[in-house]
């Protein structure tokens, strides 16, 4: 790796560490960073914390989940999206064109307003599955249509619709208002759950594709002049093409199963990725997650305090503040394309 | 079927390299190519000459195999192309597109770069092989000063001598061209079709134009509805006759070419 590279990747760390540690301070009860350290270390067994038992609490049981877990989801859509968009040679493809999300709300929808389970199967389950069944019946729609890149996106956009109108459909004839609130939250994305159980689950699903993505690297290289060059440059295109929807499928279902269908961090942040570091992944990959993970660490934090003590969905937040950066990339590399 | 083959090198020479035997593709029920037989002899350049839908394009992709063939069998050095590993023959054998364009931003370097994926494995850093196969591919095209220019902003004639600098950084022993020259000016075509006769890999190029065949292959393939019709040095297949009952036009063929070479003059076509 080139000394930029290392450069750039080190500033990247050094600013998601930073990002971490300020979100946790931010807050109705007042923590200073060092407090921070101080339960991570304890917790660690390096050293003894001072801190009140319900301060203590408050960073290790609420503030810290929550700003890892909002880490781990924005590095992992942003990596789903900068291998979709290589991989179907659509800028616009995001983690949510295989329908995963839109079917990741049709089975919470199903869990919480119909009772799909019999209660024993938690909102997250639901998700996890409707995710993979969406994803199923648009690898099948996909290859009855023919199989191009273009049919998976638009079997992705199908079943988008699709599940969309099933979700309303659900919810305009069977909940109350109570239930539509919390449903309505959850679709647009939201933190306000994380558990140290989400952080682990998601973390480890993150390091598995992440590890999957970066053996590719080279190979999504190999794709920028479409399928036939990759072909002619030795890659096994189906087989490739499979594993990386596969992987990248199954982080988006985790993700959209622990904190709701965030918008556009998988869409827009690999863009300015792109511009950072460059078009080769084995750069793009990495610079990819760490943008997206400082990225929803700081709209999650934005996203909990703006209207104190209300909270704001994350995903409307990073809408609001993606759709402005998003024209500002495309703006800037209007040339490029 | 058995009539059409004929198998273009010296037989003795045959298992070397490229070979296409008996080779037939049906696509949606419709016969594109029909028991079509090539063996470029090792070093030549051969033409791929016919109107279009004449099925030039699909046996250049039966050759590389990106198209498996319905019956009959390409072979690489004797062992059917389709045993071995994709990797493998994309290190022996490389493919020049008719225009190849992408939407990600990329300097020359870059693409030229993508001719290693074949040669590099997953994690490993740029060897020192692969560092000197880029560099010879950029300095034998003309391309080392501008490495680092933008592929979007490249002619359509550079961006194809970029293709070739990729596919020569695949150091290939084979390479097969499709309509290289389509889009390009005249003496973009000129230049891109010396540079690929002079280079010293085995050759198979696809061509529309029968002038530019003429002047820098040294064998052509003349096919026909599928199948191979004519086949040989250039100064002999390309008659009048011949290019009256392929492509139904009217020509008047001479030897004022460069090297005694035939310069075909179109008169109009065949009614």
């Amino acid at each position: 790796m080139s000394p930029r590279g290392l450069a750039l990747g080190a500033a990247g760390a050094l600013a998601l560490v930073l990002s971490l540690a300020a979100a946790v301070t931010v807050g109705p009860a007042d923590i200073r960073v060092g407090d921070v350290w101080s339960v991570v270390a304890a917790r660690l067994g390096l050293g003894t914390s001072d801190l009140t038992p319900v301060r203590d609490g408050i960073v290790w049981q609420l503030r810290l989940p929550r700003a890892l877990l909002a880490a781990v989801c924005g590095a992992g859509l942003a990596v789903c999206g900068a291998v979709m968009q290589s991989l179907l040679r659509n800028p616009l493809a995001d983690p949510f064109v295989l329908g995963v999300s839109s079917g990741a709300s049709t089975g919470a929808v199903a869990v919480v307003v119909l009772g799909a389970g019999g209660g024993a199967v938690s909102l997250s389950a639901g998700a996890f599955v409707g995710a993979l069944v969406s994803f199923a019946l648009v690898l099948l729609l996909s290859h009855i249509l023919g199989g191009t890149t273009d049919r998976v996106v638009l079997a992705g956009v199908a079943a988008m619709q699709l599940f969309s109108a099933l979700t309303s459909f659900i919810v305009l004839t069977t909940a109350d208002a109570e239930t539509t609130r919390g449903v309505l939250f959850w679709l647009l994305g939201s933190l306000g759950g994380a558990g140290w159980t989400d952080v682990w689950l998601c973390a480890a699903v993150l390091a598995v594709t992440l590890a999957v993505c970066l053996a590719h690297a080279r190979t999504l290289d190999a794709f920028a002049f479409g399928p036939d060059a990759a072909a002619a440059l030795g890659v096994f295109v189906a087989r490739t093409r499979l594993v990386l929807l596969c992987a990248t499928a199954l982080l988006t279902a985790a993700l959209v199963s622990s904190a709701g269908a965030i918008g556009f961090v998988g869409l827009v942040l690999p863009h300015a990725a792109r511009a950072l570091a460059g078009s080769g992944h084995t750069r793009l990959l990495p610079a990819a997650g760490l943008a997206g993970a400082v990225f929803m660490v700081w709209a999650d934090t934005l996203a909990r305090t703006v209207l104190d003590p209300q909270e704001v969905p994350v995903g409307v937040v990073t809408s609001l503040i993606g759709v402005p950066a998003f024209v500002l990339v495309l703006y800037r590399t209007r040339g490029a394309r | 079927m058995t009539d059409t083959f004929r198998p273009e090198a010296d037989r003795d020479t045959a298992p070397a390299g490229l070979r296409a035997e008996r080779v037939t593709r049906c696509a949606d029920g419709r016969l594109i190519l029909d028991g079509v037989g090539l063996a470029p002899r090792p070093g030549s350049t051969v033409g791929l000459l016919g109107p279009n839908g004449s099925g030039k394009s699909t046996l250049l992709r039966l050759l590389a195999g990106l198209l498996t063939p319905t019956a009959g069998i390409v072979t690489l050095d004797g062992t059917p192309l389709a045993d071995l590993p994709r990797r493998t023959v994309a290190r022996r054998l490389a493919v020049v597109e008719q225009q190849a364009d992408t939407q990600v931003a990329l300097t020359v370097l870059d693409v030229v770069r993508l001719g290693r994926v074949p040669h590099r494995r997953a994690f490993a850093p740029a060897s020192a092989d692969d560092e000197r196969a880029v560099r010879d591919a950029l300095a034998r095209t003309g391309l080392t000063d501008r490495a680092d220019q933008p592929w979007h902003t490249l002619s359509g004639g550079e961006r194809q001598r970029v293709q070739i600098a990729r596919a020569l950084a695949q150091e290939p022993r084979e390479l097969l061209l499709d309509e290289p020259t389509n889009h390009l000016d005249i003496r973009h075509q000129l230049a891109l079709l010396t540079l690929v006769a002079g280079l010293p890999l085995t050759t198979v190029v696809a061509l529309h134009d029968l002038n530019l065949a003429a002047m820098h292959c040294d064998r052509v393939v003349v096919l026909s509805g599928g199948r191979v019709v004519a086949a040989g040095p250039v100064g002999e297949v390309l008659t009048e006759r011949l290019i009256a009952d392929v492509y139904g036009v009217r020509a008047a063929v001479d030897r004022e070419g460069a090297e005694g070479r035939p310069h075909v003059r179109f008169l109009g076509t065949v009614d």
